[in-house]
């Protein structure tokens, strides 16, 4: 309902840049937004923050014009708006960085800046004017980028300086920036907020979504957590703390003691050497890594994403390529540089991995859930009778596994795109786990995935520990990575800067994954 | 020797006209991110529509402006599939070629009972050839002379409208703000969602554009370069301006070089028939004619630089879900 | 569109045929529009096709060609892959058939030279697709492309073969002898006299061609090389994680496709025509796309296609005859409009039906 605002209101509290009543979003089945209220004050820093699908960027989709809303009334500046578009919104003074940065890549940056705002249908004159104008938007806000520079040439963190120009330029008064750190090295994150310091001193507001409790803390003044859909609560910032915040991310303390004796580990069953990983780009990704796994233990590998932990998991599976580098699984010596082996070799000789994106790696989302359960082990004999597979087998297997792992709905016949991230995780980590490796990669284990599943699915890597065999871990969840792993590598910029025992102080490990190396604060 | 080189040369010139106005087409379309295989069929259906117009009324421009019709219509059906259904383009296109052949030859024995040709047309239905001022003076000009009067004029009007389609599209792409968006969404259609465009709205537009030049190159076949519409006359031109296009990487400038080359391969393909070239022998016509499209081959090998496609094109764009 | 939100049997019952009849409800408007009337133009199309023996020999033996071509476009499609140049795969085909059938028809028996023939032609047709599908897997050249430019380059090499090296001496046609006893496969009528195929040249071919469904379906749902396609045309970057080698699937495939499409010409040339002739394949390469997107690439829904093809083929010429306004162009329009509604508008009714559906499933079910 609308309350009446007084004139003394009016006069005391500052009229907020935008206020949400009742949004609801549904996408078929899913209810994305339930009943969403917010109130951001004008030029603060206001932080929402929430879990992987908790409808963070749904909703700020739905404020940025790119969804409609089902219900519910947006007011922008006191003045009820309706947003049906981008455009809409752009002239509503409302700026988006998204979080996969929507910018032509083979343009140069003035062109990208430009785009929807040329000015009118000559282009020559429209960049002119548009050249003159970043130049001041770059003195005014220390925003400094070459306008002649392509894209495709950039690195990450002036790619999004740019997605914040092309903002600036429309004269966003409303800023949002969705998860803008989840690509960023510390340093570049680091220069973000100082912009975004800058953006707020210039009486800016930005709306700022990210699940990272650090920066909610680091940099808003207010912040709205959201959890499955809802907005659960509003605090200032300087009167919560990260464990009252974490508490209402997830509906509960957060910290998931995850039942486990001390390890009792014994020969090492995985060792990398010296490994050095360029991606398609160019880019050292992965430098002079050495460590191994011991059989019995749960090595944990955390860092800020991006920092080359991914391409260590993809190169140790024998997805990608090494520049140098020597692997040892159960003894045997691989050559990754001069005789990698690809995935299925590697799966033979007894490693398995859990990939980081189920969609895109982990599943064909097509197939059947008796399908995806061999994928990768389609070849091993136990699934031919002949030259044919033998389906019914299989489905048999795969009935087993669904048992086992509570898979649910119980039905190896359904669509793999037909289960609940939990369960998909489930099939992922069931087909892994159930060939009893040696050694087991893990990227990511729960993300995306809801509490419930989240518990067994740890329970289930601890078991595989106690049964004696190696485990590596990756995960940009710290917490996952503090309750899970016996030992910790700290990834930053593609080398390991540090290792420490399970119980390292909190603090010790950010730093590490901050990239500022050195004793404890 | 140099009257026989102008005399091909001028007869590239007729022959790339068709090349040219369909690689542009195809150009703008593919530039927008949408793949269009069916140059061949909306070729097809306009040089049937400017045919049969062309006959009725006796007028080359109605010819023309019925040649555009019918290539916009089937651009916005290819249009409606691709971008509003976001269905295969690929399929769309060879669904287009089919009816193009299929239309183009039932209504034309409906219509004019010869077999799927249009009647010769009537005087004022074809688009004569221009002489350009003081082309008959210049004519005993050596060299010179003879390149203007010979090479340059004399042409139709669609051949220059041909030649003077390349500097304007490449002064829209890179000019105007409908160029940069043309160019935007064909590589990052979200960015370009975004920025508050209408990717919709703007892959029609460029989707029309391509139907209007593909209707110029229809009707140049039928209303200025023959004098009528004969059965499935595109004979394959439309693929050999694909062809064209992923030769020039989809630059207009470089469109225009790989047309006039294909179009001098067909001159002299028809010029060399049944002759034999000293030292060679005689070359089979055959060879000439998959030339282009060897030739085409072996650039997508990536043996002489690299075609890479704009990076949206043929897919669908369809607002991410979070 | 994610898939799932409809149950299967609408998925791939009820929208293909919906699909289906826009086709059919537009050809009929074309129909009107050149002043025929459909309904009888449908009954003389049914009785054409299927009234009488020789009318269905004639159905069946378009339709094996459909099914060779059909066949070869699915394969493709399972594992993402888009073969468009059929076309130039079947002509290249008839060569191989040419060659066995050239080679041993003076000598032996048909049964001695139809494993050649067909080795022949499979042969001649993967090498054809060799080099687009090498391309395609190690230059990343778009596979669409490089296939339609092998059909104008195959079309030129054969009428080139033909005129110049291939054709019987003396002979102005642009074609070879044509073939003895040993180079000709049974009709069907000779074999089956009780059916009255007459004239009909449909032959033994269509036995390949039902032999060639069985091990499509095999080797796609039943074997680990088909298990292998369909997740590297499903999901590549899955099927790299399974160890799945892409390079070895794209060609792998797109030979057995070539292939597929190659043995086309058995059944034209060495059933019917027993000589290699110029543009024998006539369009059927394509035909072939429209037979693998209605039968929703797998080898039921193709023979189903094919012999709907191969009756509008057949009946399409019987209408000619009757309604000289309907000329077999018409074919080749329904043939555009289904392409048009079962491949490019295959989405056109989806939403609707979702709407539909999702409105009379209860809320539970569509929580889980």
């Amino acid at each position: 309902m609308n309350k009446p605002i007084t004139t003394q209101e009016l006069e005391t509290t500052a009229q907020p840049a935008i206020e949400l009543r009742k949004i609801n979003k549904r996408f078929g089945p899913v209810h994305a937004n339930k009943d969403i209220d917010l109130l951001v004050k004008k030029g603060s820093i206001h932080g929402i923050i929430g879990e992987n699908g908790a409808g963070k960027s749904t909703l700020m989709s739905i404020l940025y014009g790119f969804y409609t809303a089902d219900e519910g009334d947006i007011l922008v500046d006191g003045k009820k708006v309706a947003i049906p578009d981008s455009k809409t919104a752009i002239s509503l003074g409302i700026g988006m960085v998204h979080q996969h940065f929507m910018l032509v890549d083979n343009f140069s940056v003035l062109e990208n800046v430009v785009l929807g705002a040329e000015g009118g249908a000559n282009l020559s004159v429209g960049l002119a004017s548009a050249r003159a104008e970043l130049k001041r938007l770059e003195d005014e806000y220390e925003l400094k980028v070459d306008p002649d520079a392509l894209i495709e040439e950039l690195p990450v963190g002036l790619q999004q300086r740019v997605e914040i120009l092309k903002a600036l330029f429309r004269g966003a008064e409303i800023l949002i920036l969705d998860e803008p750190t989840g690509v960023l090295t510390p340093a570049e994150a680091d220069h973000l907020f100082k912009i975004l310091e800058v953006l707020k001193n210039q009486g800016k507001t930005v709306l700022l979504i990210t699940h990272k409790l650090r920066e909610i803390m680091a940099i808003t003044d207010t912040v709205s957590v959201m959890r499955r859909g809802e907005m659960v609560a509003t605090r200032q910032t300087s009167e919560t703390s990260m464990s009252e915040l974490a508490e209402l991310m997830v509906g509960r303390s957060v910290l998931l003691n995850v039942d486990k004796t001390p390890a009792t580990p014994t020969n090492k069953v995985l060792e990398i050497s010296n490994l050095n990983v360029t991606d398609s780009r160019g880019v050292r990704v992965v430098k002079d890594v050495s460590f191994n796994v011991r059989a019995g233990e749960i090595v944990g590998i955390a860092g800020v994403s991006g920092n080359g932990q991914s391409e260590l998991l993809e190169t140790i599976a024998g997805i990608r390529h090494a520049d140098t580098g020597t692997l040892w699984i159960d003894g045997e010596e691989i050559d990754l540089a001069k005789n990698p082996l690809d995935p299925a070799q590697m799966r033979q000789r007894s490693l398995g991995h859990v990939p980081e994106d189920r969609h895109r790696m982990g599943l064909v989302t097509k197939f059947a859930e008796y399908e995806n359960s061999i994928l990768g082990y389609h070849n091993d004999p136990i699934y031919s009778r002949g030259l044919l597979l033998d389906i019914a087998k299989i489905k048999e297997l795969a009935s087993g596994e669904i048992e086992k792992y509570d898979i649910r709905p119980p039905n190896p016949l359904l669509k793999t795109a037909n289960f609940s991230g939990g369960n998909q995780q489930k099939i992922v980590l069931a087909r892994e786990i159930e060939r009893d490796p040696t050694v087991l990669l893990v990227g990511q284990p729960t993300r995306g995935v809801d509490i419930g599943a989240i518990e067994f699915i740890h329970k289930r890597i601890v078991e595989l520990r106690d049964a004696g065999k190696g485990i590596l871990l990756v995960s940009v969840e710290l917490d996952e990575i503090r309750s899970l792993a016996d030992r910790i590598l700290v990834m930053f910029d593609g080398k390991i800067v540090g290792e420490r025992t399970a119980d390292a102080d909190e603090g010790e490990l950010g730093l590490l994954m901050a990239g500022v190396e050195g004793e404890t604060k | 020797m140099f009257e026989t080189l102008i005399l091909i040369l001028d007869s590239t010139v007729r022959l790339s006209t068709p090349l040219l106005l369909a690689c542009l087409a195809g150009l703008y379309s593919e530039r927008s991110g949408v793949v269009d295989i069916g140059l061949e069929g909306k070729m097809l259906g306009a040089a049937f529509g400017a045919g049969a117009v062309g006959y009725i009324t006796g007028s080359a421009w109605l010819g023309l402006l019925a040649g555009i019709g019918v290539a916009c219509v089937l651009a916005l059906i290819h249009g409606f599939a691709s971008i509003t259904n976001r269905g295969n383009q690929i399929v769309s296109g060879v669904a287009i070629n089919f009816l193009a052949i299929g239309l183009t030859g039932l209504l034309g024995q409906t219509w004019f009972q010869q077999g799927g040709r249009t009647p010769a047309l009537p005087d004022g239905g074809r688009f004569e050839n221009i002489n350009l001022p003081l082309a008959e003076t210049l004519s005993g000009v050596p060299v010179i002379g003879q390149i203007y009067s010979e090479l340059l004029s004399g042409h139709n009007i669609i051949v220059y409208m041909a030649f003077a389609a390349v500097p304007l599209t490449w002064w829209v792409l890179f000019r105007t703000r409908f160029g940069l968006r043309l160019r935007a969404v064909g590589e990052n259609p979200a960015a370009v969602d975004t920025a508050g465009i209408d990717v919709i709205w703007l892959r029609y537009r460029a989707v029309l554009i391509c139907g209007i030049l593909c209707g110029l190159a229809g009707a140049y076949l039928s209303i200025a370069q023959s004098s009528g519409f004969i059965k499935e006359m595109t004979a394959g031109k439309g693929f050999i301006a694909l062809a064209a296009l992923i030769f020039a990487k989809w630059r207009p400038g470089n469109a225009m070089f790989a047309c006039l080359l294909f179009g001098f391969l067909d001159a002299v393909a028809i010029r060399l028939q049944g002759q034999e070239i000293p030292g060679i022998g005689e070359v089979p016509v055959q060879f000439f004619q998959a030339l282009p499209y060897i030739l085409t081959v072996i650039l997508l090998a990536g043996f002489i630089g690299k075609a890479i496609p704009p990076k949206a094109s043929g897919i669908p764009y369809l607002k991410e879900r979070t | 569109m994610s898939a799932g939100q409809l149950p299967r049997w609408v998925d791939y019952g009820l929208i293909p045929l919906l699909n289906l009849a826009a086709a059919f409800l537009v050809s009929g408007l074309v129909v009107v529009l050149i002043g025929e009337n459909p309904l009888d133009a449908v009954k003389v199309l049914l009785w054409g096709s299927l009234g009488y023996g020789e009318g269905f020999g004639f159905t069946l033996f378009f339709a094996t060609n459909f099914i060779f071509t059909g066949l070869a476009v699915a394969v493709a499609f399972h594992a993402g892959l888009f073969n468009i140049g059929g076309e130039g795969q079947a002509y290249l085909g008839g060569l191989g058939v040419a060659f066995a059938c050239l080679a041993l028809d003076q000598y032996v028996p048909w049964w001695v030279t139809l494993p050649f023939a067909i080795l022949g032609s499979a042969l001649m047709g993967a090498a054809w697709a060799f080099i687009p599908a090498w391309l395609q897997a190690k230059r990343g050249s778009h596979v669409v492309i490089t296939t339609i430019m092998f059909n104008f380059i195959a079309a030129s090499l054969m009428v080139y073969l033909l005129n110049n090296v291939m054709k019987k001496a003396g002979s102005m046609q642009s074609e070879t002898r044509t073939f003895e006893e040993g180079g000709r496969l049974p009709f069907l009528n000779d074999i089956f006299p009780g059916f009255g195929f007459d004239y009909a040249p449909v032959n033994l071919s269509l036995f390949v061609a039902f032999l060639a469904c069985i091990l499509v379906w095999l080797l796609i749902w039943r074997t680990k090389l088909g298990f292998e396609i369909r997740s590297f045309g499903a999901n590549p970057t899955a099927a790299v994680y399974a160890g799945i080698n892409p390079v070895r699937i794209i060609i792998v495939t797109m030979l057995i496709s070539g292939g597929l499409a190659g043995m086309m010409a058995i059944n034209e040339i060495m059933g019917s025509q027993h000589r290699l002739l110029i543009d024998y394949v006539a369009g059927y390469g394509f035909v072939g796309i429209a037979v693998a997107l209605m039968g929703r690439s797998h080898p039921v829904g193709i023979v189903l296609a094919a012999i709907l093809f191969g009756m509008l083929y057949q009946g399409g010429a019987e209408l000619s005859f009757e309604m000289p306004a309907i000329t077999r162009d018409m074919i080749v329009v329904i043939q555009g409009l289904v392409i048009l509604f079962a491949g490019a508008l295959e989405y056109l009714f989806r939403p609707a039906l979702i709407r539909l559906f999702s409105a009379g499933r209860s809320p539970a079910a569509q929580a889980a």
